[in-house]
């Protein structure tokens, strides 16, 4: 789904002070808020984060619009997440509410409140990192991040090259799903009626062709990567290098200076 | 002749209400009359693709109306499906659509959606296989087995076992030798000649359209700019070089003939033609030089 | 005379060795040599065995049989596997799978990465093979997004970072329409023309063999005519025997001259073959 979302056209070039800096950084800043996130406990920590992420919505011109579209799809799993905090947080005082079984206490309204606006925070702070970087930026990004653990023997860069070629191929398969869809369709194929197990068995003309031309395709693409001299990461360059300016570094230390002071604002909270 | 399928004012607009919204075709008024054979040429995105998708009721009008057999093909889910039958479309590329264990199963896919008992089926899969001219051994086959051509036409098959009154192909040589190429093409005109079906032809290569077809459709940004007889269509070089779309190399022959000052028929579009016109010139001219 | 580019001798080869097919062989005792910047259009039916040859032009496959030679390499000698991979270039039918990341010039630059090439030498060749073939303008863009004959030229322009030698296209027009068509062959004419590059292209399409200096037919795994297109497509019967179409021009003046006129085979553009008419039509009256 996330993935499905990046390449649906859910970056949005631009070439503001966020879209200019190192993917690196906006992973790590990313990071260093989720953890400030989860070190909040007051209304007080909360609204700084919330004016943060607003300060950066509005650097990065992407529009509040954008940033609550892309958590639509999400909004269930987040409102079954607060229902759930509403009714299985107990408080210490007389239940607010009686529902049959269902007690509500003011705590649970309270965490509630905090997780669904932690849940809609942490959402819009990794949107706001899709939007403005480029998936081979973030792909790169994470690679080089990850790039100490080559040393552990682990595939970052096997990882990297998988991630890009999903990237680059997830668009190609959904227009041949669709062209193998419509054709089924007019052989008399039904997609969408029937009981569930008609429809998973449906489903059969259009898996066994699309599976069958994902084949060839890794084929032809591995004899094409091949005949471009690929042999693995051994040894590869890279046109694009990544060289921290100084804001760069700013953005790193504000987000260190935000974790370490929403975590005193938290522990010593009102 | 009677109209089969009829387009009236047909609009299709993708992702209408988004900002990606694009026209694909606007305002179209298509004909195709029963038992023709009938050629389509236009570019990528010129709209033939979006326009034969509506003629099996696969994709619905954003505006404008569709009718098989004077019949709105959107007035019932019912009469929706029919059309699905009664109107066989053949994508590009098709053999990539094959799934089943063997060809006999892949062909009989069509049929048995249509609901019809065994023995039906099963006359129509080897009638079907016969007009592509699949062997009985291949039958049993995988699908996944035969050759690049073989694979095409059982594909084409599996549309032709539908029986349809009017079977549409989209770029049905794409990718082929020329031998696989003609032998689809022989294919085709076998049904068309032996059901007496509807055959609308896209194509790119004008060469093809011209050797096969009764009639031309050509389309160019959404629209019909020009349709009539090959002899006619052809005839208009100039329109169709500056739509990109160009003429038979024989018809340009003749076109240079012309601006040499000969006079030729310059609306001659095949190598058949093309001789027999220069014969006969010729024959008329050693007449004269014999007097 | 420099050496040629690519070079087979007694060339010989079965997919026996490497899947279980039948042990027939698709290559037969083949002799080629192709010359630096000389153009080579390859024709032959399906299963003549001309895609199975370009494999070998960079070492995709091994002989079975013989040997082959890119710019005096040998292509068994497994050390040399990289030059031979950067001298020879390769190009196929679908433009799709040979696309490798989702932004134009990300794309471009995977073989040169690959090869290690210093990043802003990589940066300098991939600008270069954008603007040989004419993308540069689209260098952000998603391959996904651009036409048929738009992403088969960035499948050229990532061969062209490797800045090879020789740029061996395997049927790379099949798949798109007259206008993509127009604009891949426009490029590798260019390139041959301008850069130099050799170009072997094997294609369906006679109007496409007509631009070579050099025509190659193939059948049953081995040369049945080779020469100029001019005096190749003088073999009508032969060709079509062959399971192969001559251009209309061609097929034209082929009839006139079953019918007993004398008129050269040799004419293959339309202003050519209209000449030829019109210099019968003036013998015949005068």
């Amino acid at each position: 789904m996330a993935i499905k979302d990046i390449t649906l056209g859910q970056y949005f070039p631009g070439d503001t002070f966020i879209h200019r800096l190192d993917p690196r950084i906006k992973i790590i800043f990313v990071i260093l808020f989720i953890i400030a996130l989860f070190l909040c406990q007051n209304v007080l920590t909360y609204a700084i984060l919330a004016a943060i992420l607003v300060a950066e919505i509005l650097i990065s011109k992407v529009g509040f619009k954008a940033v609550l579209r892309g958590m639509r799809p999400i909004l269930l799993v987040v409102a079954i997440t607060a229902v759930l905090n509403l009714f299985y947080t107990k408080g210490e005082g007389e239940p607010l509410l009686t529902l049959w079984k269902l007690e509500i206490y003011a705590e649970g309204v309270r965490s509630a409140c905090y997780i669904l606006v932690r849940i809609a925070m942490l959402i819009a702070c990794t949107f706001l990192l899709t939007y403005t970087t480029s998936p081979m930026l973030l792909t790169d990004g994470i690679e080089s991040l990850l790039s100490p653990l080559k040393k552990l023997k682990a595939p970052v860069h096997e990882l990297a090259m998988m991630m890009a070629i999903a990237l680059r191929f997830i668009p190609t398969l959904i227009e041949e799903t669709d062209k193998i869809m419509s054709a089924q369709k007019a052989r008399g194929a039904e997609f969408d009626t029937g009981s569930l197990l008609q429809k998973a068995k449906a489903l059969i003309p259009l898996l066994i062709p699309l599976f069958v031309s994902s084949f060839r395709r890794a084929n032809e693409l591995a004899i094409a990567m091949e005949c471009r001299c690929y042999h693995g990461g051994e040894g590869r360059t890279k046109m694009r290098q990544f060289r921290l300016r100084a804001a760069d570094i700013s953005v790193l230390l504000f987000g260190l200076v935000m974790v370490v002071g929403i975590g005193t604002l938290g522990h010593f909270g009102f | 002749m009677d109209a089969i399928i009829e387009t009236h004012k047909l609009t299709h607009i993708y992702s209408g209400g988004t900002p990606f919204a694009r026209t694909a075709i606007s305002e179209v008024d298509f004909i195709a009359y029963s038992g023709e054979y009938l050629g389509i040429i236009g570019h990528t995105g010129s709209g033939k693709s979006t326009l034969i998708q509506h003629l099996n009721g696969l994709l619905k009008p954003t505006s404008g109306t569709v009718t098989f057999a004077g019949q709105d093909i959107w007035q019932s889910k019912a009469k929706t499906r029919e059309t699905r039958f009664q109107v066989g479309l053949v994508f590009q590329y098709p053999e990539y659509q094959l799934f089943e264990e063997t060809v006999y199963k892949d062909i009989a896919f069509g049929p048995k959606n249509m609901g019809l008992d065994e023995a039906e089926i099963d006359r129509r899969v080897r009638n079907a296989a016969a007009f592509v001219k699949l062997e009985d051994a291949l039958l049993t086959q995988s699908p996944f087995d035969l050759s690049g051509g073989e694979k095409r036409r059982a594909a084409i098959a599996g549309v032709i076992a539908m029986e349809p009154s009017v079977l549409v192909l989209d770029e049905p040589t794409a990718g082929l030798d020329p031998v696989g190429s003609e032998e689809i093409l022989a294919n085709i005109k076998e049904y068309h000649r032996a059901k007496n079906a509807t055959i609308i032809l896209v194509s790119h290569s004008m060469e093809d359209v011209a050797r096969m077809v009764d009639r031309v459709v050509v389309m160019h940004e959404g629209n019909i700019p020009l349709s009539g007889a090959p002899k006619e269509v052809f005839a208009q070089g100039a329109l169709l070089e500056q739509i990109g779309l160009g003429v038979p190399q024989v018809t340009r022959v003749f076109q240079h003939l012309r601006a040499l000052g000969l006079d030729v028929d310059p609306s001659v579009y095949t190598v058949e033609q093309a001789k027999g016109a220069l014969l006969s010139t010729l024959a008329g001219r050693g007449a004269g030089h014999g007097d | 005379m420099t050496d040629p580019i690519i070079k087979t001798e007694a060339l010989s080869f079965s997919y026996e060795a490497y899947e279980s097919h039948s042990g027939e062989l698709v290559l037969r005792g083949l002799d080629l040599s192709i010359a630096q910047g000389d153009f080579v259009a390859l024709l032959g039916h399906n299963g003549s065995g001309k895609s199975t040859l370009a494999k070998h032009m960079n070492a995709i496959l091994l002989p079975t049989g013989g040997a082959v030679w890119v710019d005096g390499m040998q292509t068994a000698d497994e050390d040399l596997l990289l030059d031979i991979r950067r001298t020879v270039g390769m190009v196929f039918q679908n433009p799709d799978n040979q696309i490798v990341y989702n932004v134009v010039e990300e794309d471009v630059a995977f073989a040169p990465e690959n090869l290690g090439v210093p990043s802003e030498e990589i940066r300098a060749r991939v600008d270069e093979a954008l603007r040989q073939v004419g993308l540069y303008e689209y260098r952000k863009h998603a391959p996904h997004l651009l036409s048929g004959g738009q992403k088969q030229r960035l499948a050229i322009a990532g061969i062209l970072a490797m800045r090879p030698r020789c740029l061996v296209l395997d049927e790379p027009t099949a798949m798109l329409d007259p206008i993509g068509r127009g604009e891949v062959l426009q490029t590798v004419t260019q390139l041959n023309q301008t850069a130099g590059v050799t170009v072997v292209l094997i294609t369906h399409h006679m109007d496409e063999a007509a631009l070579a200096n050099r025509l190659i037919v193939m059948s049953k795994g081995q040369i049945a005519l080779d020469g100029p297109p001019r005096a190749v497509f003088q073999h009508v019967e032969q060709l079509r025997a062959l399971g192969l179409a001559v251009p209309e021009t061609v097929a034209l003046l082929w009839e006139l001259r079953q019918s007993g006129y004398d008129v050269p085979l040799d004419a293959i553009s339309t202003e050519e073959c209209a000449a030829v008419i019109a210099r019968l039509f003036a013998n015949q009256s005068g």
